[in-house]
C-alpha cells in the first residue's frame, strides 16, 4: 500500500519552475528518500506536502484520500531550517508543538514525557532553550517533529547540523520509527548520507525527477563491472596494464574492469598472479549515478 | 478554532509570565504618581518655610504702593536708584522695582532689577498692583469714585446646557470633556503603537528563527495570524486592567495624604488674580463635578474599549503584514510609513480639530474613516456622539479591520516564507494579487 501518491503534480513561482509534472509513489513503512542538488524542487515538494503552500496541479493522495488538512496530524515534519522559541522551556515548547497537531492536553504531556525520557534529556524540561547546548536543542527539535506519532515523518536534510554523536542517535531513533511501522521520507543534497538509510528512492533535478526506485535496483541497473581484487603476489607474472592499483604493499589490490570476460575468467587469471585474499564487485555511488544522470538528461 | 485558541494562550501567556511584564505593569503607572508627588511635596515644602523676600521699590512718582505678602515684603524708603541697586547686588535685597515718572495715560519704563530671575507669579502680581492703582488714578482725576465703579462691577457666567430629543438637558462643560477625551485618545494612541510593535516582533522572531515552517505545517497561517493578534491584544487588555487598579489606588493614596495641604495653595495662586470671587458655590468646581456627574460612564468606557479593540486589531494586522514581509526589525522601518502616517493625522487631529470643536466637519470625519476614527471619536466620546454618528463610524471601524485582516493575511501567508530577499512595496503588490 502506499502512504503517499503523487501525480503530475506542478508548481511555479512566477515564471520559475519549481515542479513539473511529478509523479511519485511511496509505499509504507519504508524509507524513501529524495535525493537531488539544492534548487532542484525538494523543499517545495515537501511544504506541498505538508500544505504549507499550494499545488498548481496534480493530484496527492494520502493512504488513498486526497490529501486533505485533516492530515496534518499523521504527519510530522522537521524543516532544513529549524528553530525554537529560544525563550520557552522545554517542556512547554514540546506540548504546545504537540497540542497545534491536535493531541490532547493529557496525551501530550505523556508523550512529551515519553520522548525526553528516550533522548535522556529529562532533567533539562524546564530549562528555556537559550540555556542549552546546540545539540541538546537539536534532540528537543527531533522530539517536535515525531512527538504526535505520524504515520509519515518528512526530515528536510536530517543530518545538517547535527554533530555526529546527534547524528547517530537520530539515525537510531528514524530506523525504531521505520521499525515501528512510520514511513519516513528524507531529503538531501548529500547522497551518501542517506545511502545506507533508503529503501527507495528518487531523484530531482531542476524540478524534474530524473531516476526513482529501490535502491539495490537503481545500483544494478548502474553498475559498471568493476571489480575490486586483493592479492598476495607470489608468482613472477606480469599484471595486466589495464588492472589499476589502488593499494600497494606485499597484498596489492587492483581496481579491474571486466569488459568481455566473465568474472570466473577474471578470477582464473588473477590466481596465476597469487593469492586471492578479496574479491568484490564496486558498484556506483549515489553520486557517481547522479552526475551521470545528470549529463545523459542534458544531452539526451 | 482549538488551534487559534492554543496559540492565543501560548501568545498571552510567554508574556505575561515574563518578570519584566511584572515589572513593566507596576512601574509604569506608579512613575507619573510619583513624579506628580515629588513636585507637590517640593512645593509643599516651600510654603511651609517661606523666605521673606524683601523688594526695593524706587518709585519717581511717590505715589504707588503695594501691599507685603508671607513671601514678599516691598519696601518704600526712597533709597536712591544707584544705591538700591548696589543692595540687589550684595544680596540685601530680593529685587528692585524701578517706577519712574510716568505719564499716567502711558505708562512705561517700569523695571524690575534682580538677581535670581523672578517668578511669573511675582511679576504679575506687582502688574496688577501697579495697574489697579493707576486705574484709580485716573478715575479720580476724571471725577469718577472708583468705590462707587466696583460696586457696579458685575459678573457674568454662561452656563451651557445641551437639549437632546429625549428632554434631557445636561450641563456641559469643554474642559471637563477635553480632559477625557484627550486621555482616552492618547491612550489608544499608545496602545496601538506599543503592542502592534509586539505583533511585529514576535512575527519577525517567529520568522528570523525558523519556527514559522514547523508552526504552518500544524495550523494555517491566518489562524496563527489571528492567534497573535487576539493573544498580545488581551496581554495589552491585562496590563491597562492592572494599571487602572493601580492607578486608582495610588492616586487616592496620594490625594489623600495631600489633600489637606491643596486647598491652602489653591487660595494663594486664587489671591495673585481676579478669580477670588469664582470659589462661590456657583464655581467652575461645582460645574466640572456636576458634569462629571452627567456624563453617562458606562456608555463612554464602552465606547473605549470598543475603540480600543477596534483599532489595535485594525493596525494590529497590518503590523503582523510588516513583520512577516522583513527579515529583522531594522528592515520594518520602511514599511511603518502607511501605519505613523494616519495614526499621526489621528493625533494631530484630535488636537486642532476634535477637542476644539467636536461637531466640526473636519471631527466628523476624523471620527468616521476607520484609519483615524479609534483615536479621534475618542475625543468626541465624552460630549455624547449622535447615534448614527456612532453606528456609521463602528460599523466602518469592523468592515475596515476586516478588510485590513483580510490584507494582511495574504501579505503574511506568502512572506512568512520568504527569507532573504529585498522585499519592497512592488513584490508585497504582487503578493497581494497573488491567488
Amino acid at each position: 500500500m502506499y502512504i503517499l501518491e503523487i501525480q503530475h503534480l506542478n508548481k511555479s513561482y512566477g515564471n520559475t519552475k519549481a515542479l513539473n509534472e511529478i509523479d511519485l509513489h511511496i509505499p509504507s513503512g519504508m524509507i524513501f528518500g529524495i535525493l537531488g542538488p539544492n534548487g532542484a524542487g525538494k523543499t517545495t515538494l515537501i511544504r506541498i506536502i505538508n500544505q504549507i503552500i499550494d499545488k498548481d496541479s496534480g493530484n496527492i493522495l494520502f493512504k488513498g484520500q486526497p490529501l486533505q488538512r485533516k492530515h496534518i496530524g499523521h504527519i510530522g515534519y522537521l524543516p532544513e531550517e529549524r528553530g525554537l522559541y529560544k525563550k520557552m522551556k522545554v517542556w512547554d515548547q514540546l506540548v504546545y508543538f504537540a497540542r497545534l497537531k491536535g493531541l490532547s492536553a493529557s496525551d501530550a504531556n505523556k508523550k512529551v514525557n515519553q520522548w525526553l525520557d528516550k533522548m535522556e534529556i529529562t532533567h533539562w524540561k524546564q530549562k528555556r532553550i537559550d540555556d542549552l547546548s546546540k545539540g541538546m536543542a537539536q534532540k528537543v527539535q527531533f522530539i517536535s517533529a515525531v512527538i504526535h506519532e505520524p504515520e509519515l515523518i518528512i526530515l528536510d536534510e536530517p543530518f545538517s547540523g547535527f554533530d555526529p554523536v546527534n547524528a547517530e542517535v537520530i539515525k537510531n531513533e528514524i530506523l525504531a520509527l521505520k521499525e515501528r511501522g512510520a514511513t519516513l521520507l528524507l531529503s538531501t543534497h548529500r547522497m551518501e548520507s542517506v545511502e545506507q538509510l533508503c529503501d527507495e528512492i528518487a531523484m530531482f533535478n531542476k524540478s524534474e525527477k530524473i531516476l526513482s526506485g529501490r535502491l539495490s535496483d537503481i545500483k544494478n541497473q548502474f553498475r559498471n563491472n568493476e571489480f575490486e581484487i586483493s592479492i598476495q603476489a607470489q608468482y613472477e607474472k606480469e599484471i595486466p596494464h589495464t588492472w589499476k592499483l589502488i593499494a600497494g604493499g606485499p597484498e596489492k589490490t587492483f581496481l579491474v574492469s571486466l569488459e568481455n570476460q566473465t568474472t570466473n575468467e577474471l578470477l582464473e587469471a588473477a590466481m596465476q598472479l597469487g593469492q586471492i585474499k578479496g574479491f568484490k564487485e564496486i558498484l556506483p555511488s549515489m553520486e557517481q549515478i547522479f552526475i551521470q544522470q545528470v549529463k545523459t538528461h542534458s544531452n539526451g | 478554532m482549538d488551534k487559534i485558541w492554543l496559540v492565543i494562550k501560548r501568545e498571552y501567556l510567554s508574556r505575561v509570565q515574563k518578570k519584566s511584564f511584572l515589572l513593566a505593569t507596576i512601574l509604569t503607572p506608579l512613575i507619573f504618581p510619583a513624579i506628580m508627588g515629588f513636585f507637590l511635596w517640593i512645593a509643599l515644602d516651600d510654603l511651609e518655610r517661606p523666605m521673606l523676600s524683601i523688594i526695593e521699590v524706587v518709585d519717581e512718582n511717590n505715589l504707588f504702593f503695594i501691599e507685603s505678602s508671607e513671601q514678599y515684603a516691598f519696601s518704600f524708603s526712597k533709597t536712591p536708584l544707584e544705591e538700591a541697586k548696589r543692595m540687589v547686588r550684595e544680596g540685601e535685597r530680593f529685587g528692585l522695582l524701578h517706577i519712574p515718572a510716568q505719564d499716567l495715560s502711558k505708562p512705561n519704563g517700569i523695571t524690575f532689577f534682580s538677581e535670581k530671575t523672578p517668578s511669573m507669579g511675582l511679576i504679575t502680581f506687582i502688574e496688577n498692583s501697579l495697574k489697579r492703582r493707576i486705574e484709580e488714578q485716573r478715575m479720580y482725576k476724571a471725577g469718577l469714585d472708583p468705590e462707587i465703579l466696583s460696586a457696579y462691577r458685575t459678573k457674568v457666567h454662561i452656563q451651557t446646557v445641551n437639549l437632546d430629543i429625549s428632554g434631557q438637558e445636561k450641563i456641559s462643560d469643554a474642559t471637563v470633556n477635553y480632559a477625557l477625551g484627550f486621555f482616552s485618545g492618547i491612550l489608544i494612541y499608545i496602545f496601538i503603537f506599543v503592542y502592534g510593535n509586539q505583533i511585529m516582533q514576535g512575527v519577525i522572531e517567529e520568522k528570523s528563527s525558523r519556527i514559522i515552517e514547523i508552526l504552518v505545517s500544524s495550523i494555517k497561517p491566518f489562524q496563527l495570524m489571528v492567534g497573535k493578534i487576539i493573544g498580545i491584544g488581551a496581554v495589552g487588555l491585562t496590563q491597562f486592567l492592572i494599571w487602572i487598579v493601580l492607578l486608582s489606588t495610588v492616586s487616592a493614596f496620594i490625594m489623600g495624604y495631600l489633600g489637606m495641604n491643596m486647598p491652602q495653595q489653591e487660595l494663594l495662586i486664587a489671591a495673585n488674580s481676579e478669580f477670588t470671587q469664582d470659589l462661590s458655590p456657583n464655581s467652575d468646581w461645582m460645574q466640572a463635578l456636576q458634569v462629571i456627574q452627567d456624563i453617562n460612564f458606562v456608555q463612554l468606557i464602552l465606547t473605549f474599549i470598543f475603540y480600543f479593540i477596534g483599532g489595535y486589531l485594525l493596525y494590529g494586522a497590518l503590523f503582523a503584514a510588516i513583520g512577516a514581509a522583513v527579515d529583522s526589525p531594522s528592515e520594518a522601518q520602511q514599511f511603518m510609513l502607511p501605519i505613523t502616517i494616519p495614526l499621526l493625522i489621528a493625533y494631530m487631529g484630535l488636537f486642532i480639530f476634535v477637542l476644539d470643536d467636536p461637531n466640526s466637519n473636519p471631527s466628523f470625519w476624523l471620527s468616521i474613516i476607520p484609519f483615524t476614527s479609534p483615536i479621534g471619536m475618542m475625543g468626541r466620546a465624552s460630549y455624547g456622539i449622535p447615534l448614527f454618528d456612532l453606528l456609521l463610524s463602528m460599523g466602518l471601524l469592523v468592515t475596515g479591520f476586516l478588510f485590513s485582516t483580510w490584507v494582511a493575511s495574504k501579505i503574511y501567508r506568502i512572506g512568512i516564507l520568504i527569507h532573504g530577499t529585498k522585499v519592497n512595496y512592488k513584490t508585497i503588490w504582487k503578493w497581494l494579487k497573488s491567488e
